[in-house]
């Protein structure tokens, strides 16, 4: 624990849980009551980076790099996904003319 | 028994062998599968001339039998079943005994075919008529030339099942359904006795092969053992299903609703004589078990007696003889129950010949007064059939025991060696004998003789069968003629042909039991007087039935006529089928009502319907689920997250 740079330290462990619960919740309730699907998709960033924050912090607190090497993965993994999500929000709002998902009830097979 | 039965070394013999029960099965296919495209000369030349065949090669069977050296040998043809310990070749084996119910049944069945081919040419249904018989007749012919129980199980089977087919073989009649299921049933029921007594006998002696079982049972088990009175009680009871004994003889009268030649092949030549054929056979351990003889000699003389009683007052023709069958088979266990095995297959025999002679006769008879069975409704008709009564007449005097007739020859015999035995038994049985007599003249005289008692319209259609069913009337009449001369009473003749030839049957037995096969000398007085009481208990008989129907005419009372207390309840033969109506059959009837009524319908029905019922349910609620909108699917997937991490945290 001694080789944990002390600006670090400055901020206990705790702080970094409770925020990126906090976050996480935020982005839940987003994902459940928004109807945009942009919106959506930006709460859902929103709880990846949650999770990231809490990645990077554990990784920080045990001097453990693998946990930063996750976040980068998961970064890039998310703008991929992200690139595509947008592409199918576009052509559904060029087909429809709406983003919003109340009236996207077409998973039904 | 391996000292005594050797493997044929001959490939020969195992042709004959194969092709004696494989013909009339080729019959079976041929007839079955070309059921109604072949024409019906065609079919009637197959069925018979396949039993024909069969009859010929046992014929050199026999005659080389001598130039074998007189001396039993059994023939694999394939390995059959060897799980474990059990091991069951595929064999017949051939010696004295098969021999000679080899003969029977196809001489007989021979016989049978053609005539059937005669009385059936009518029938829509001519091809499968002869595939069934020819059927009848491979698994009688299984039955008795297999070389182990299991193979005599299944002969037993398919002759159990054949007769289902063939009685029931009018199926559009509800009677004669239900005749066939009641002889169907009730054979199952003797059947369970006997598979079990296969069993023990596997589980005692660790084979089923008859020479090896009779040599382990001779060597190891002791007169009376109570495994070997278990084990030939349990066959017995099989036995009295097949051959129709107290109290499981019901099924063999209802089989009358079968086609007549059908009545003769069962009642003469093939299935009631199986029971006989299997306790001959496993004398061994019969003679071990002098206990269960003597059930059997008491089962076999109350069967003899009783059935002869009905037999009295039945007035359909067909009926007197299926009681006389009863009642002879009756007297053939009695014969076993006091040990003459060879008596009561001579017996066996010379009823295989009468039996079958009387059958036919009364086909004949029902032929010419286009189906009537009434005994009531013929008579007179002597003039009319001349033939069918002239051999009629033979196989009346032949069952009544009349010399030189060959029911006299083994009747007499059979009762000489009860008299032996027990004096009381014997009494009876003469008793029965008198019986016989009067019901077989008091047939004759209603059927033959008087004034005819038909509709104008039956007198025109009165004639004389066609000679393809006078001929096996003739031969058969001959055989019922001679065939008592097989087996000449001491008295007469030293050499009892039967008797000595079948000898060796026992051979194992008399190693095992030595005591019980001293010979009984009767003396000669008495074997004349014992003559003389049979023959003339017969003939008082006969007198007594010409007084009552040949010259006073009188005829049985109509149906539904006033009669006295004890006539009715012969009459209605002791109402044992509304006893065991009464007894067996209404409650589990009930039983079965009651279960469909509560069990089914009230428990087993509401559970099946229920998981019917919930599954269609949680369908159509579930499919609200699936409402295809992405707010409610991420809700749920949402609440399945946290559902998740909630019992993660109790856990």
């Amino acid at each position: 624990m001694n080789d944990i740079p002390e600006v670090i330290r400055t901020i206990p462990l705790n702080y970094y849980l409770y925020f990126s619960t906090a976050l996480f919740c935020i982005g839940i309730i987003g994902v459940l009551t928004r109807r945009n699907a942009i919106i959506i998709f930006m709460c859902i960033e929103l709880m990846l980076n949650s999770v990231n924050l809490l990645l990077t912090a554990f990784s920080s607190y045990r001097s453990d790099p693998n946990g930063q090497i996750f976040v980068f993965f998961i970064m890039a993994v998310a703008a991929a996904e992200v690139a595509v999500g947008l592409a199918i929000i576009v052509m559904i709002y060029r087909n429809v003319r709406s983003t919003d998902i109340n009236i996207l009830n077409k998973l039904k097979w | 028994m391996q000292e005594f039965i050797l493997p044929a070394n001959n490939a020969e013999m195992t042709w004959v062998c194969l092709l004696i029960p494989l013909l009339p099965l080729i019959g079976f296919l041929i007839n079955g599968l070309g059921n109604r495209k072949l024409p019906k000369g065609l079919a009637g030349l197959v069925g018979c001339a396949t039993v024909i065949g069969s009859f010929l090669l046992s014929l050199y069977l026999f005659f080389g039998f001598e130039g074998y050296g007189n001396r039993p040998y059994t023939t694999d043809i394939f390995n059959w079943i060897h799980v474990g310990a059990l091991r069951i070749p595929f064999s017949f084996q051939i010696d004295q005994l098969s021999l000679i119910m080899l003969l029977l049944v196809t001489g007989v069945g021979s016989v049978i075919h053609i005539y059937s081919a005669g009385y059936m040419s009518h029938d829509e249904n001519f091809g499968k008529f002869f595939s069934f018989l020819n059927l009848f007749v491979f698994s009688m012919l299984l039955l008795v030339m297999g070389s182990n129980y299991v193979m005599m199980f299944v002969g037993w089977e398919g002759v159990g099942l054949c007769s289902y087919l063939l009685i029931g073989f009018w199926n559009k009649v509800t009677p004669y359904n239900n005749a066939a299921k009641k002889a169907f049933i009730i054979n199952r029921i003797g059947d369970l006795g006997f598979l079990l007594g296969i069993f023990l006998i596997f589980q005692t002696y660790g084979s089923v092969v008859y020479g090896e079982v009779f040599n382990q049972a001779s060597q190891l088990s002791e007169v009376n053992d109570g495994v070997v009175i278990a084990i030939t009680l349990l066959l017995f009871v099989g036995a009295m299903g097949k051959s129709a004994q107290l109290p499981l003889y019901t099924w063999l009268p209802d089989a009358m609703a079968g086609p007549t030649p059908v009545s003769a092949l069962i009642h003469a030549a093939t299935m009631v004589t199986a029971g006989i054929y299997m306790v001959i056979r496993s004398n061994v351990l019969y003679t071990l078990a002098p206990d269960t003889l003597e059930i059997v000699a008491i089962v076999g003389l109350a069967t003899a007696l009783f059935a002869a009683t009905i037999g009295l007052f039945q007035n359909d023709i067909k009926k007197v003889l299926a009681y006389s069958t009863v009642s002879q088979l009756g007297y053939m266990f009695l014969a076993l129950g006091v040990m003459a095995y060879s008596s009561s297959l001579f017996h066996v025999l010379t009823h295989a010949f009468f039996k079958a002679l009387l059958f036919l006769g009364a086909g004949s008879v029902i032929h010419a007064m286009s189906g009537e069975q009434d005994l009531r409704k013929m008579g007179g008709l002597k003039k009319a059939l001349p033939i069918t009564f002239i051999t009629f007449l033979i196989g009346t005097l032949a069952i009544s025991g009349i010399p030189p007739f060959a029911g006299f020859f083994s009747k007499d015999e059979l009762l000489a060696h009860v008299f032996v035995h027990s004096k009381v038994m014997w009494g009876f049985g003469v008793l029965t004998s008198f019986m016989t007599a009067f019901y077989m003249f008091r047939l004759l005289y209603l059927a033959f003789y008087g004034n005819f008692r038909g509709t104008e319209e039956q007198r025109h259609h009165l004639h004389e069968s066609p000679a393809v069913m006078t001929i096996p009337l003739i031969i058969l009449a001959i055989l019922s003629t001679i065939g008592g001369f097989m087996g000449l009473p001491a008295v007469f003749s030293e050499n009892h042909m039967l008797g000595n030839f079948l000898s060796p049957v026992y051979e194992l037995a008399r190693r095992a039991v030595p005591s019980a096969f001293e010979a009984h000398h009767l003396s000669h007085e008495t074997e004349y007087m014992l003559m003389a009481v049979s023959v003339g208990v017969a003939v008082v008989a006969i007198i007594m039935a010409y007084f009552i129907y040949g010259k006073k005419r009188t005829v049985p009372a109509e149906e539904g006529a006033a009669l006295s207390p004890l006539h009715k309840l012969v009459y209605n033969k002791y109402y044992v089928d509304e006893l065991y109506n009464g007894l067996f059959v209404k409650p589990v009837m009930g039983l079965s009502t009651g279960l469909y009524r509560f069990v089914e319908k009230g428990i087993i029905d509401p559970i099946v319907n229920g998981f019917g019922k919930a599954t269609l349910g949680g369908g159509r609620s579930l499919r609200f689920v699936q409402s295809g909108a992405t707010g409610s699917y991420l809700l749920l997937m949402v609440l399945g997250i946290a559902l998740i991490l909630l019992l993660n945290f109790i856990n």
